[in-house]
């Protein structure tokens, strides 16, 4: 008889880190063709339309690069706290945070001057998100009162509060009605590439991917919130002062979703509505993961899962298949790869039962 | 338990291999248990001692090799089949739940008790049993209401319960008193006198010297010989334990302290539970000398260490460096004013496991030039230094970029040792500094400790191997409860049974008045 065993690896090699995820990404997409099947769509047209709409031409590339830049950005935004043991999964309130201090911004401070109100624009919302995350970040360190929690509810008062000015003060009258501010002047506008809707916020994005990145790798600072992340106890044993670390890691975390936010109204929604985020900064969290928390594999997993995105807008458009199906594959596909960091660590013999 | 006049060994393993990845932790032992003996089992930390006794308990399957039970073939599965078998175990960190009372861990697991259990029973089988070896025991009182020597009689007594035959004893004495560990040893000739056989797990040569029958010594997954404790010595259990001569001391120069470096006024400290476990503490390590605390586990070691290091807030009391107050400082500016601290919790709050040996070489100082430039760290600067103290303190790594989770005990050690020792401190806070190291490693790590005495540094040593506390302390401090109960001034004149006094309570004014 065989039976199974469960080891430690005492060494990873190199190329089974690289392996394990796209195993996963197999695995999820398998899963996820017998969820389809259930849905009575055809697994393989659904993925093959997901494809195409996503990269299979020019168009659907623009689109999914469109949908990865508010990722990219949270996404960062997430990894970065995430690295120093701080769960923000506010990047949702912060990026509408970002976007109601954008939209503040215009109304209040409009210089006719692209140059000079991009970075208004820049401040306000790098400064609004980040005080929001930093509040919850300094009732974590000082009161030890759970990030989780509020982050989470920081998230609804933010919404709430940018419903208030939409269907409020704010309001446009010659909306109709709609909840919505009325159109940024061009001034205020990001440019944009061509004429895709891909806006500068692409640029921003990998500019603070590589920064960040390069500041963990390089900096005196970069390695405190790494040695805070990878042993608080032995952190406070080399003087880090936590207090202060958690409050700047989450100033910079909402700093860098609140320009998600920024760069999603200025850039391309031209206005400030309701549910200015379609839940990026949720998303960001997976993007985080996926990426073991490296700035730079942030990129590149933004873009795989825009892609996604975009071609789960097929999905529902073409197939008729309801959103929450695209969430179930997503959800599938979070589980499998975070499932597959298990077999980084430990392996699994078979091994035949003695009987000496 | 039937009777058998001409019998087979209790236990006999014979031929065991055990590999781990590719790593051999034991290569064809033989080994076995007779019934009425001591069987002690040493060798180095590493040596496969463990790996084997978790093959006899059935925690680990032998790749190789057989283990028989009254010569009879067996092969466990889980420890519930030793235990099955009488076959028990007790652990260095005893498996007793501390909130339920005596009698309770003792049916904890059983099978086969009846829905009402039988209160009265189990409470007279355990003061039978207690009775019979000397394992005096309340059953009604509850374990973290008992000392780690209580709780030891309480693990020891659950094996009895269960009818075990053969017992493990895994370093029994590294958590008793001078005292607590001789009543051990009563009460393991009492069981070896009922028949019993016992396996002795001990790095400790004196100890078992004095307690068993047979020795088998175990090197690098090896045996390297069993011997009749009658024939044999001290050195030649070492040559066996090492592969070579080893030479036991360390040359102390006797020089004269200097100044006081690190000074308390009256401190206390809370522990984790709120609770004062520091209470009104005043000593003075001084420039030159090695001032040694004793005492038991958690007596408030830990809590007075990190306070002196400045990681844990004072609740009362001042704490000075060198005249400067540091009261409420944070722990950067201890650092920066030249403390250094190994803390006895190696992975969990000296090193950072994941990080590589070159990342952690620099937890102390990498806001300081060379390595740091600026708001930089420059990392060819952090080789070199990695490099030069992997060279000067002979740490055996792969490369300065293994992650040092990787690295053994006693590499580990002389990591944090030469990290900690890199800028010349004015004071070493020194927790179990050669706790699970081999023989060389020791002596290395206490010679290091010799070294910085004599160039000028205060260090405060705290240990819980009174052997070692005796040979490197200038002077030796107790400590009981939270509170010191006395400085000795020439420690090399006190006797075992003086500091085992005060370990366990007695303050040494008062010794002294009734020694008068």
């Amino acid at each position: 008889m065989k039976y199974l065993k469960v080891e430690k690896r005492l060494v990873t090699p190199v190329w089974f880190s690289g392996v394990i995820p796209i195993f996963a990404i197999i695995l999820a997409l398998l899963t996820g063709a017998v969820f389809l099947n259930f849905m009575g769509v055809s697994p393989v047209k659904a993925y093959l339309s997901m494809f195409k709409a996503s990269l299979g031409d020019a168009y659907g590339l623009t689109e999914t690069i469109v949908k990865a830049i508010p990722l990219a950005m949270a996404g960062v935004a997430v990894a970065l706290s995430f690295k120093m043991l701080i769960w923000n999964i506010g990047a949702e309130g912060q990026i509408f945070m970002g976007s109601l201090a954008t939209a503040a911004a215009v109304r209040y401070f409009f210089v006719d001057q692209p140059f000079i109100m991009f970075w208004i624009m820049f401040i306000s919302a790098s400064v609004a998100g980040g005080l929001w995350a930093a509040f919850a970040g300094y009732l974590k360190a000082r009161w030890n009162v759970n990030e989780i929690i509020t982050t989470l509810m920081l998230n609804y008062i933010a919404l709430h509060l940018i419903d208030f000015f939409v269907y409020g003060p704010w309001r446009d009258p010659a909306s109709l009605g709609f909840p919505m501010t009325a159109p940024f002047p061009d001034a205020a506008r990001l440019p944009l590439f061509g004429d895709t809707r891909i806006h500068l916020g692409l640029f921003i994005a990998i500019f603070l991917a590589i920064f960040f990145w390069a500041l963990l790798k390089w900096t005196r600072w970069g390695y405190e919130i790494r040695v805070i992340g990878e042993n608080p106890r032995a952190a406070t044993f080399a003087g880090i002062n936590y207090l202060r670390n958690a409050v700047i890691i989450m100033f910079i975390s909402g700093a860098i979703a609140g320009l998600a936010g920024m760069c999603e109204i200025a850039g391309l929604q031209g206005r400030l509505q309701h549910a200015a985020s379609a839940g990026y900064g949720y998303t960001a969290i997976i993007v985080a993961w996926l990426g073991r928390l490296n700035p730079l594999a942030v990129l590149f997993v933004a873009f795989i899962i825009g892609s996604l995105l975009v071609g789960g807008d097929t999905l529902q458009i073409v197939m008729r298949l309801p959103l929450s199906s695209i969430l179930v594959l997503q959800g599938l596909l979070l589980f499998f790869v975070l499932g597959g960091e298990f077999f980084r660590r430990y392996r699994i013999r078979f091994i035949k039962r003695g009987d000496n | 338990m039937e009777k058998v006049i001409s019998a087979p060994p209790l236990i006999h393993m014979e031929n065991i291999t055990k590999e781990f990845a590719g790593v051999v932790a034991n290569r064809n032992i033989d080994f076995d248990v007779k019934r009425g003996e001591v069987h002690a089992l040493l060798g180095e930390n590493g040596a496969g001692k463990s790996t084997l006794m978790n093959i006899l308990y059935g925690l680990y399957r032998p790749d190789k090799g057989h283990v028989c039970i009254d010569g009879k073939s067996v092969s466990f599965s889980s420890p519930k089949d030793a235990i099955a078998s009488g076959i028990g175990m007790v652990h260095q960190h005893f498996m007793l739940i501390p909130s339920q009372t005596v009698w309770e861990n003792m049916i904890l697991g059983l099978e086969g008790l009846p829905q009402i259990l039988p209160r009265k029973e189990i409470h007279q089988k355990i003061i039978d049993i207690s009775e019979q070896y000397g394992l005096e025991v309340d059953p009604d009182a509850k374990i973290w209401q008992l000392s780690i020597g209580e709780q030891q009689r309480v693990a020891i007594l659950q094996m009895l319960y269960r009818r075990a035959r053969v017992l493990i004893l895994d370093e029994p004495t590294a958590v008793l008193t001078p005292q607590e560990s001789l009543h051990l040893f009563k009460t393991i000739r009492q069981m070896t006198a009922e028949g019993h056989g016992i396996v002795f797990i001990s790095h400790k040569l004196d100890e078992v010297l004095s307690l068993s029958d047979r020795i088998t010594i175990l090197r690098k997954g090896e045996k390297t010989g069993t011997v009749q404790t009658q024939n044999t010595s001290k050195e030649q259990l070492a040559e066996l334990m090492m592969g070579r001569k080893v030479t036991f001391t360390v040359a102390r120069k006797s020089i004269a302290p200097g100044k006081d470096i690190l000074k308390t006024d009256n401190i206390t400290v809370l522990g984790e539970r709120g609770l004062p476990t520091v209470k009104n503490i005043s000593i003075a390590v001084k420039e030159r000398e090695i001032l040694g605390l004793a005492g038991i586990a958690g007596n408030g070691q830990q809590e007075l260490c990190e306070a002196l290091a400045g990681l844990r807030p004072l609740k009362e009391g001042r704490i000075f460096i060198e005249n400067e107050e540091m009261t409420h400082r944070s722990p950067k500016q201890y650092i920066d004013r030249g403390i250094r601290y190994i803390p006895a919790d190696r992975k969990g709050t000296g090193l950072v496991p994941n990080m590589d040996v070159k990342e952690n070489s620099i937890l102390k100082k990498y806001w300081n030039k060379p390595v740091a430039k600026g708001p930089m760290i420059d990392w060819k600067a952090v080789f070199t230094h990695a490099m030069n103290l992997v060279k000067k303190y002979s740490v055996s790594t792969p490369s300065m970029e293994t992650p040092v989770k990787n690295l053994s005990g006693g590499n580990l050690q002389k990591l944090m040792l030469g990290r900690e020792l890199c800028d010349a401190p004015k004071a070493l806070i020194a927790v179990h500094p050669t706790w699970g190291l081999d023989v060389a490693a020791t002596h290395f790590v206490r010679e290091q400790l010799l070294e910085e005495r004599d160039r000028g540094a205060a260090i405060f040593l705290v240990s819980e191997d009174l052997e070692e506390l005796l040979s490197l302390s200038d002077r030796l401090a107790v400590i009981f409860k939270g509170e010191i109960m006395g400085i000795l001034n020439h420690p090399e004149e006190a006797t075992p049974e003086l500091i085992g006094l005060m370990m366990a309570g007695t303050p040494l004014s008062s010794i002294k008045k009734g020694a008068k």
